[in-house]
């Protein structure tokens, strides 16, 4: 048994002994059918624990660091106030606002009104416990943990999320705020965040979902988050995750998005922080006509080890999937990026583009970039393309000649880098906000 | 304006420039011809401040300031332009956002108030007229697919909206077909007044027909070694390099 695993194992056990007293803390939660998912989780847990390295897909992220510390299940936050959150907050989505602290929803601060008849946007907690119907039918059915140890352990622990319900026909005018907080002053802790987003037939719905940490989080916490997101036929879901957690924080994210007949799920993924950052991006297209759009900028530098990967599935004709994914890393960051491509045998006419940028800054930024294609279908158009550089010298040079200094020039490229992916955003308002908090992240890189 | 003295410098380690002296004052137009290879660009390039040329020796004042101790943007915030021989593209910024960080960094400097963005949409698009560029140049990323001319019409519109105290004009007139040239030569004799002088780093005489200089000067092998009026140009036109290269 090697180091790794001697540390696998050990944090494989105490999570499985944090069970009992988290299952004895679920209270009124106990008796709902989603604790027997919770149980076949834990086993699963059990069986295939944390991944280690010799993992084909884990083989550029060593998780050891996320293993040394003693989560606790459940951390007190300081009390916070509406001030606390205002700079975490979008002009124009203050109302519509599900608010988490520490894993757990806060009625309080969240500011939910609903304007269109029959959608419900509450928390998971709440509809497994008064049994709702969707859940019943969508939650874990998506995301599979057997083989999956984080997704397992999300499962088995999950406490609460967002939970998003549009029925069939409706447009969400306004896009929905999901905004998790999380506070260590009190000491390290674990959370398993769990959303679920089901757009009924031929609705429409925005979701943005941001982590921060509050200011004077001194210990590091772990994040691990897991999304189901169901479209069902010619639903359109704009799933927008930006991801700003402490330079402690560990985050660990599934996303799996089912997408059904003419349906059309665009998921733009936004990395600032953290101080190793693993996204799994499942897209499954089950039907005819779907269309998946993965877009995705992520920003390192200092230590930071920011992992992406990307899973398409075509396995019927006539879809569409758009990748882009680009990075800028600066310090010792280690970037990843693993996008995997399949086209099943009876998925003809496909059409699946893939790109995937990265910009080193320094010599000792490290991007390990793998572009996988498995086509098992004979008419389809594939095509995939990976490029690493270095901010361009010369077109430097020429900035700084008219005025700007050094360090506004390096902005103004890496804007110029980046800006392509923030155009994906399709709410106005919100990309310009963003736009913002990412050129002011580019003076840190 | 521009004091240059003994000016010695070198690019991985090849001296090119061999003791460079040179006077500008306020609103004169000063053409430097040489051969290829006789260190033209090199001093266009050591004046911006470009690092991969060093310094071996000599001093340049700039304004009565020391200029080779400056980086690239503050030679250009103090009032030194350089229109560069090969402009470079920059996918992804637009010509507008770029001129307006550019021209907000030299106000600022200058003690004057940030132009905002009506502000320096009207400043720029009467500037645009100078060169007959069309507004939809705005929006372009910087040089990205311009043609040579538009190119060089590029830089002579940001001359414009920078308004430097000297511009340096990088063999401007380098691949330009005749019209080109009229409207680069014209946009850049409209730009002439009392407190802007230029420097012209040409290889041909063609582009003197259109912007007459002040002076003359003939650059080989690093040195300048004959200066006149712009009579000496059309001499040089007719006899070439070699009979002012047997002179000295």
């Amino acid at each position: 048994m090697s180091k790794l695993d001697g540390k696998l194992a050990a944090a494989k056990d105490l999570f499985l002994k944090k069970y009992e007293t988290f299952e004895s803390g679920l209270n009124g939660s106990y008796n709902a059918p989603f604790n027997e998912t919770r149980k076949s989780a834990l086993n699963a847990f059990s069986n295939v624990g944390l991944p280690s390295n010799r993992l084909e897909d884990w083989k550029y992220t060593n998780i050891s660091p996320l293993l040394k510390h003693d989560y606790k299940l459940s951390a007190t936050a300081r009390n916070l106030t509406a001030d606390d959150l205002s700079k975490f907050l979008f002009e124009g989505l203050e109302n519509n606002l599900m608010v988490f602290v520490n894993g757990r929803f806060n009625k309080s601060l969240s500011n939910y009104t609903v304007a269109e008849a029959g959608v419900v946007v509450d928390n998971l907690r709440h509809q497994v416990d008064s049994g709702s119907d969707v859940v019943k039918d969508h939650l874990s059915r998506h995301a599979g943990f057997e083989e999956e140890g984080f997704v397992a352990l999300n499962t088995a622990f999950a406490h609460d999320g967002v939970f998003v319900s549009v029925p069939d026909n409706t447009e969400v005018a306004e896009p929905i705020h999901v905004l998790y907080i999380s506070d260590s002053a009190d000491g390290e802790f674990f959370a398993a965040p769990r959303n679920l987003i089901v757009a009924g037939k031929n609705s429409k719905v925005a979701v943005v979902e941001s982590y921060h940490a509050l200011r004077g989080s001194d210990h590091a916490y772990l994040n691990n988050v897991v999304t189901e997101i169901v479209a069902e036929e010619n639903a359109n879901v704009e799933h927008i995750k930006i991801q700003d957690e402490d330079r402690q924080a560990y985050h660990i994210c599934r996303s799996q998005s089912h997408i059904k007949r003419d349906s059309k799920v665009t998921q733009i993924n936004i990395d600032m922080g953290g101080r190793l950052v693993r996204n799994d991006l499942n897209m499954e297209m089950s039907d005819q006509n779907c269309e998946a759009e993965l877009i995705g900028l992520y920003m390192g530098t200092g230590r930071q080890h920011i992992d992406n990967h990307t899973f398409i599935d075509h396995a019927m004709p006539h879809c569409l999937s758009t990748e882009l994914y680009k990075g800028i890393l600066g310090g010792k960051a280690q970037g990843v990026f693993n996008g995997k491509v399949m086209v099943r045998q009876d998925a003809q006419k496909t059409n699946a583009y893939q790109t995937n940028q990265a910009l080193l800054l320094t010599d000792d930024a490290v991007i390990n970039s793998k572009p996988e294609l498995e086509i098992y279908a004979d008419d389809v158009k594939c095509s995939h393309g990976a490029t690493v550089g270095q901010l361009d010298e010369e077109a430097l040079f020429y900035l700084r000649s008219r005025g700007i200094p050094r360090d506004k020039a390096h902005s103004l490229l890496q804007y110029a880098f980046a800006s392509d992916v923030l155009g994906y955003i399709g709410l106005d308002n919100v990309r310009e906000q963003l736009e913002a908090r990412v050129v002011e992240r580019f003076h840190t890189l | 304006m521009l004091t240059i003295k003994n000016l010695q410098a070198s690019i991985e380690d090849n001296q090119i420039l061999k003791g460079l002296n040179l006077e500008i004052k306020p609103g004169e137009v000063h053409a430097i011809m040489g051969p290829n290879g006789s260190g033209k660009s090199t001093l266009a390039n050591v004046l911006a401040g470009r690092e991969e040329y060093e310094v071996d020796g000599g001093e340049v004042l700039f304004d009565g300031e020391d200029l080779l101790d400056m980086g690239p943007e503050d030679r250009a915030r103090e009032g030194l332009f350089l229109a560069f021989q090969y402009p470079v593209e920059i996918p992804g910024v637009s010509n507008a956002n770029f001129l307006k960080h550019a021209v907000n960094e030299i106000r600022e400097h200058r003690g004057l108030e940030k132009l905002d963005a009506m502000d320096f949409l009207t400043m720029v698009k009467d500037r645009l007229k100078l060169v007959e560029m069309d507004q939809k140049f705005l929006h372009r990323s910087v040089n990205e697919g311009f043609s040579g001319g538009e190119k060089k019409r590029n830089e002579i519109f940001q001359l414009a909206v920078l308004e430097p105290k000297l511009a340096i004009m990088d063999e401007t007139d380098s691949g330009l077909d005749i019209d080109a040239l009229k409207i680069v030569a014209n946009g850049i004799n409209k730009l002439r007044g009392e407190d802007r002088s230029f420097l012209v780093i040409t290889h041909y005489q063609r582009l003197l027909n259109y912007i007459v200089p002040d002076y003359v000067h003939v650059l080989v092998d690093g040195q300048i070694v004959e200066s006149g009026d712009k009579s000496l140009a059309l001499e040089l036109e007719k006899n070439g390099y070699d009979a002012i290269l047997e002179r000295i």
